[in-house]
């Protein structure tokens, strides 16, 4: 389980996360909802160690992130898998290469098991036929899926998703949010979605929390956010301009 | 009295930025270091950075070596002449290619060519997300970005350092044998006479430090950039400043220690 335990941080004196508590079932999807700016790209780097609370925890199935040196900490990273915003692949190697690279990185497989994994991998999200294609000839669909593959080949526990259908027109929003549907079934991952798509989050979520001014302000079901009496989540979730939330 | 304490605060300030970048520099080659020590080398990575740095820039330090040494012929003729010394002009080429030039104006191309390569290279992946990806998957960014650079240069300047002083000696050669019209078997044998091993392994060991400062500013550089591609602009043109002014301090040291 992940947990986030009065977790603080400010950059240049701006508070982000203002005593950030929230846990993460596993094995089930939360989606993290928010305005963009209100630190939910910054809460996901901290669950993987690439940010350190000013002050907090950051557990993972007990450990704290902070309590730990690098090694243990890179140890504890290979049960994470993270699809970024655009993607992150490697815009210098094709997209059999971006896929392999944990594979090459961590595991000492034979090139025909690293090819049937990367070939197994790139036909689970429906992209057979590109590998020897660079990044920069995908679309940004496309790229976000070869970054799910990528995320999934070495089957983490944990797989991240910093706003996976962030810059996608609907009907490719909707083939990521059935991706990540039906990788989890598939893995049985505990997955952490950061989006501002509420239809998404919807389908998506077993649980959703919504971060407003650094802090969670309201956690359930999707049903719960849906009929949310707290006037903070109701702008948000119908999207109106007029509200507490000052724009 | 404000002026004059503007005035001061500013030194103080910048004397604090310097030191602070000195710091952060030895901090992150100690880092690099030590990732060397923690992971084993991925040697088609360091292949491939020894054949960017090396093959990759031999038409360039060719060039430059050639034409330096055919101008310190020319220039060194004028001089010599007057005082009736041309057979000398030999070994003066051949010191200062070995000695001096080769190392320094190789470790300046190299800086040019593939130092700015480095940071804008690492800082695009900085701002795209590409470092976080790799520390994300457990990988040393360190281990994996800079460690092969570092290395490469280090093993490469030397390399390419004689390439620039070979070159460089042989359009010193054509310069004063056909050009000038003098003697080219003097220009040899005086070379043999003058010239001492330390000449070379002297300026060797300079162009290896040299290799070591240039990819260490560069891929340091590339992990500072921020703020989109302004921001690999930058750091790219502070990477080419930084390391040359290091290179040439670096010269002044080395060369009262060696020689």
């Amino acid at each position: 389980m992940i947990i986030l335990e009065n977790v603080n941080k400010s950059f240049k004196n701006v508070k982000v996360l203002n005593n950030l508590n929230i846990s993460f079932e596993d094995k089930k999807i939360t989606v993290v909802i928010g305005r963009s700016g209100e630190g939910k790209s910054v809460m996901l780097k901290h669950i993987v160690g690439l940010l350190r609370p000013d002050s907090g925890r950051v557990l993972f199935n007990d450990i704290d992130l902070n309590a730990i040196n690098k090694k243990e900490l890179n140890e504890l990273r290979k049960k994470f898998g993270m699809v970024f915003q655009d993607g992150a692949l490697f815009d210098s190697i094709n997209i059999f290469e971006n896929v392999a690279f944990p594979l090459r990185q961590h595991l000492k497989l034979s090139e025909g098991d690293i090819i049937k994994k990367v070939m197994s991998g790139l036909n689970d999200v429906g992209l057979s036929g590109i590998e020897s294609k660079m990044p920069a000839e995908l679309s940004g669909g496309m790229r976000k899926r070869v970054a799910v593959a990528r995320a999934m080949i070495l089957e983490p526990e944990t797989v991240l998703f910093d706003e996976p259908t962030t810059g996608l027109d609907p009907i490719m929003s909707d083939v990521i949010n059935n991706l990540i549907i039906s990788t989890q079934k598939h893995f049985k991952y505990t997955g952490i979605i950061i989006s501002h798509d509420i239809e998404g989050a919807y389908k998506t979520a077993d649980t959703i929390a919504m971060l407003y001014e650094g802090a969670i302000i309201e956690k359930g079901d999707a049903e719960k956010f849906k009929t949310s009496d707290n006037p903070v989540v109701r702008q948000f979730v119908t999207g109106s301009m007029n509200g507490p939330i000052v724009i | 009295m404000d002026f004059i304490l503007h005035y001061f605060e500013r030194i103080g300030l910048f004397v604090l930025y310097i030191i602070n970048e000195l710091g952060s520099l030895i901090i992150y080659l100690w880092n690099c270091i030590l990732s060397i020590f923690r992971y084993s080398v991925n040697f088609s990575n360091l292949f491939d950075q020894m054949s960017f740095i090396g093959i990759g820039s031999f038409y360039i330090v060719g060039l430059t070596g050639l034409f330096t040494g055919m101008v310190l012929s020319l220039q060194s003729y004028y001089a010599a002449r007057i005082v009736g010394v041309t057979y000398m002009i030999g070994p003066t080429v051949a010191l200062a290619m070995t000695r001096e030039l080769g190392p320094v104006l190789t470790a300046l191309m190299i800086t040019a060519r593939c130092g700015s390569s480095m940071a804008s290279e690492i800082g695009t992946m900085k701002i795209s997300e590409q470092v976080d990806a790799l520390e994300v998957m457990a990988v040393d960014p360190f281990y994996f970005l800079s460690v092969p650079r570092i290395i490469a240069s280090m093993i490469m300047l030397p390399l390419m350092s004689i390439v620039t002083s070979l070159i460089g000696i042989f359009g010193g050669y054509v310069v004063y044998k056909f050009f000038l019209g003098l003697n080219g078997t003097v220009f040899v044998d005086m070379i043999y006479k003058y010239i001492k091993l330390s000449d070379i392994y002297n300026g060797l060991i300079k162009a290896v430090f040299f290799g070591i400062i240039l990819a260490t500013i560069s891929t340091f550089k590339g992990f500072e950039a921020s703020g989109g591609s302004k921001g690999v602009g930058r750091v790219t043109t502070q990477a080419v400043v930084l390391s040359s002014i290091y290179i040439l301090f670096a010269d002044y040291i080395l060369t009262s220690i060696l020689f």
